[in-house]
């Protein structure tokens, strides 16, 4: 296109035009000073709908949980200042979990940046240790190839968040420049590796071939690769157990029959054990975060370690590993198979078998073993009941805290993408507006957000945007009138000093809920659990906020023991006690 | 161990900062940092003199690599380098023996008086960081050091490979 044929924009028209020639949806924000041009440029725009949020944090979160559940980039905008810092925990939780966001903030002119002017904050400065990369825009006319290039960084290599930072007086309705969308992103300093090296997949698949007991350890990378067919088919062809970190849960069926559970600080025993005990690891799109490892002292002592990964920095951050490969999860498994596949190797079946009767005898600890009361719910029991109640294909949005582990360990998820949670960052107050994101993005699907007393009151005020744009999901507060896991350390190692975690002086959820406009249940009775949630869930048009009060003496358990090895671990005891 | 770090960039507002943000961000020292444009102006060429074990490295190395802005990231002490250091000591030259005992130790050092006043001289000193931290102590140990100031290192490999897009 010629300079005659580009049409001439505002910076603010750029802006939009700019978004929707990039095919975004979904634009989740809140107005203010700096980005009033920006926003009357939306102003009863067609393809891109606008959802007003009621905090900055939601905004972030809500374009998280859209780009976690559909894989495409999430996008943001904001007013400079307190609108841009507001955005800066959910900048950090997507950074930690690598998740393709876009976060466009507004800021003061050009002219008055540095000067203290109102509602002024280096935007730039303060995102850049949580940010994939970020730009300040200081011309109208470099605003489309800014925001090309911010949604390409985003969503390629690594994923992450990008932030683009708007100066108000280069989208002032004054300034007309030429409008251009480069079509093709080439940016000379970066250029992401997809396919791992032919010489290092061939260790792997060598490795991998004289395995005699071998366990696939994945995560998130498996996730936003799309790599769950290919990951599935590789542990197939090798009968190969297989482990997902809390980000990868999905990567593999979790009814898949050699799923063996999730790893690390509350995995399961036989997925402990297993990489305690195997002779080589294979792991992929993982990061062996402490939350897994453990002491790394300690770890899988007598492993070989494949590990394949697309971002460098990760291998050999912690643990060192043997055999790295540097690649998209997605072609370095292709590449695996297709070399397996063309030398016709694989690995001893006799030994797989011994190895899957060692690893069946784990099983039988039977380690997610619980015991049910008569008169008081407990926490596993709710996510178990609603598995049954959503038929297990609900996505599946949590906060943090005890109800987070329970729902990544009593809810098998069987796709990639149906499981959402702040899991580097550890965000309270992420699931109700991730779920938001989720339910505008899935609108026909269930969408439940499972939370707690604590956490849902961190982003409440999100149930009013749930009502503005009819967004129906399910709210699961897992209540216990405490926040549940500070207490359960504190019961567990500062001799039960339960300082500052129990929750005086709660709302009426129920109440709440109804306050907003929507419908609230509140259930107490074992008995009565089952036909309120299915009642809850029959409400297919309405938000129902399902207040569930359990036993609040409930311990997440397995879980390891500090400054061990990966498969020292408490188990729960039948009878309530630690054994 | 101290290593050298070479990194080609690109020459953008904000660059620079990102760099010094990864080093404090995962708590890696730097012990001395230089920055400049190259022939090319699009491109900055930064050198950082910083100390771990080659594990350390390595993570610098690949995280500063990661970074968007980043074209090319070498450490100079792997292979043959020449690197080099300026340091401007600003002595009392107040009388005769003073001045004497200057001349004669920058004489040795291959220094140059590059400033004289009445009871001052600066002398400037060209070399490896090593012989700077030399003529530095022997200067203090026989005069009286009013203030230095110190280049950080540069460093570039020798032969014909180069740091290049």
């Amino acid at each position: 296109m010629n300079n005659d044929e580009r049409p001439m924009l505002t910076g603010a028209q750029m802006v939009v035009k700019s978004l929707e020639d990039l095919g975004v949806k979904y634009l989740f924000g809140y107005p203010g000073g700096a980005v009033l041009d920006i926003y009357d440029a939306l102003f009863e725009h067609q393809s891109i709908e606008h959802i007003l949020v009621r905090h900055e944090q939601a905004a972030v979160h809500a374009a998280d949980g859209y780009a976690r559940s559909t894989g495409d980039v999430g996008s943001v905008l904001v007013t400079s200042g307190p609108g841009a810092t507001n955005t800066i925990t959910g900048i950090a939780t997507a950074y930690m979990d690598s998740i393709p966001l876009v976060v466009l903030s507004g800021q003061v002119p050009t002219t008055v940046i540095g000067e203290d002017a109102f509602q002024e904050t280096d935007m730039v400065g303060c995102s850049r240790p949580i940010v994939k990369h970020s730009f300040l825009v200081k011309r109208a006319e470099d605003i489309p190839e800014a925001i090309a290039k911010a949604y390409y960084i985003a969503r390629t290599g690594r994923p992450g968040p990008v932030v683009v930072d708007l100066p108000k007086d280069i989208v002032s309705p004054l300034i007309k420049a030429p409008y251009y969308l480069p079509k093709e992103i080439n940016i000379r300093s970066y250029k992401p590796s997809t396919k791992g090296h032919p010489r290092q997949i061939k260790k792997a698949v060598d490795v991998l071939c004289k395995a005699k007991r071998p366990v696939l350890y994945t995560g998130g990378g498996i996730i936003s690769a799309e790599a769950s067919a290919e990951l599935t088919a590789l542990a197939e062809k090798l009968n190969a157990p297989v482990t997902n970190t809390l980000m990868g849960l999905g990567g593999i069926s979790g009814v898949h029959p050699q799923y063996v559970g999730m790893l690390g600080m509350h995995g399961t025993y036989e997925a402990n054990k297993t990489m305690h005990n195997a002779d080589v690891i294979f792991a992929v799109g993982a990061r062996f975060d402490d939350r897994v490892t453990n002491n790394v002292t300690k770890f899988c002592p007598n492993a070989t370690i494949v590990h394949v990964d697309v971002d460098p920095t990760s291998i050999s951050k912690t643990i060192q590993a043997h055999v790295p490969v540097v690649g998209e999860a997605k072609r370095v498994l292709q590449q695996v198979l297709e070399l397996m596949e063309h030398e016709n190797v694989t690995n001893d079946k006799d030994e797989m078998a011994r190895w899957w009767n060692q690893i069946d005898q784990w099983r039988e600890v039977d380690s997610l073993g619980y015991t049910k009361s008569a008169d008081k719910i407990m926490p596993q029991q709710v996510v178990e009941c609603l598995y049954e109640v959503t038929n297990g294909d609900a996505y599946v949005t949590s906060d943090v805290g005890q109800h987070q582990m329970f729902a990544a360990m009593y809810y098998p998820f069987k796709k990639p993408r149906q499981w959402i949670n702040s899991g580097g960052l550890g965000t309270m107050g992420f699931g109700l507006p991730a779920a938001m994101g989720v339910k505008l993005a899935f609108p026909d699907s269930y969408v439940a957000c499972v939370t707690g007393d604590g956490s849902i009151q961190m982003n409440i005020q999100e149930l009013a945007t749930c009502m503005q744009y009819g967004i129906p999901v399910k709210i699961i507060n897992i209540n216990n009138s405490s926040l549940g896991m500070v207490k359960q350390w504190q019961s567990m190692f500062y001799d039960g000093r339960h300082s500052h975690s129990y929750m005086d002086s709660l709302p009426d959820f129920v109440k709440l809920a109804e306050a907003y406009g929507h419908v609230g249940m509140r259930v107490s009775d074992p008995r009565e659990l089952k036909s309120v949630m299915e009642k809850a869930f029959a409400m297919k048009d309405k938000l129902v906020f399902l207040d569930i009060n359990v036993d609040p003496s409930a311990h997440v358990y397995p879980m390891q023991v500090k400054g061990g090895t990966i498969d020292d671990m408490v188990l729960a005891s039948k009878d309530g006690e630690n054994k | 161990m101290r290593r050298i770090l070479s990194i080609l960039l690109e020459n953008e507002p904000g660059a620079l900062s990102r760099i010094v943000g990864l080093f404090s961000q995962r708590g890696y020292n730097i012990e001395s940092l230089t920055v400049a444009k190259t022939d090319d102006e699009s491109l900055s060429r930064i050198t950082i003199s910083t100390r771990g074990d080659q594990r350390v490295l390595e993570q610098i190395t690949k995280q500063v690599n990661k970074l968007v802005d980043v074209l090319k990231v070498r450490e100079l002490t792997e292979r043959p380098n020449v690197e080099r250091e300026v340091v401007l000591v600003k002595m009392l030259a107040e009388n005769n023996e003073q001045r004497e005992e200057i001349k004669r130790c920058s004489d040795i050092f291959r220094g140059q008086i590059i400033d004289v006043t009445a009871k001052v001289y600066t002398v400037q000193l060209l070399g490896t960081s090593e012989k700077v931290e030399a003529f530095i102590d022997v200067m203090r140990e026989n005069g009286s050091i009013i203030e230095t100031v110190r280049s950080g290192v540069v460093g570039i490999g020798r032969g014909d490979k180069a740091l290049k897009p």
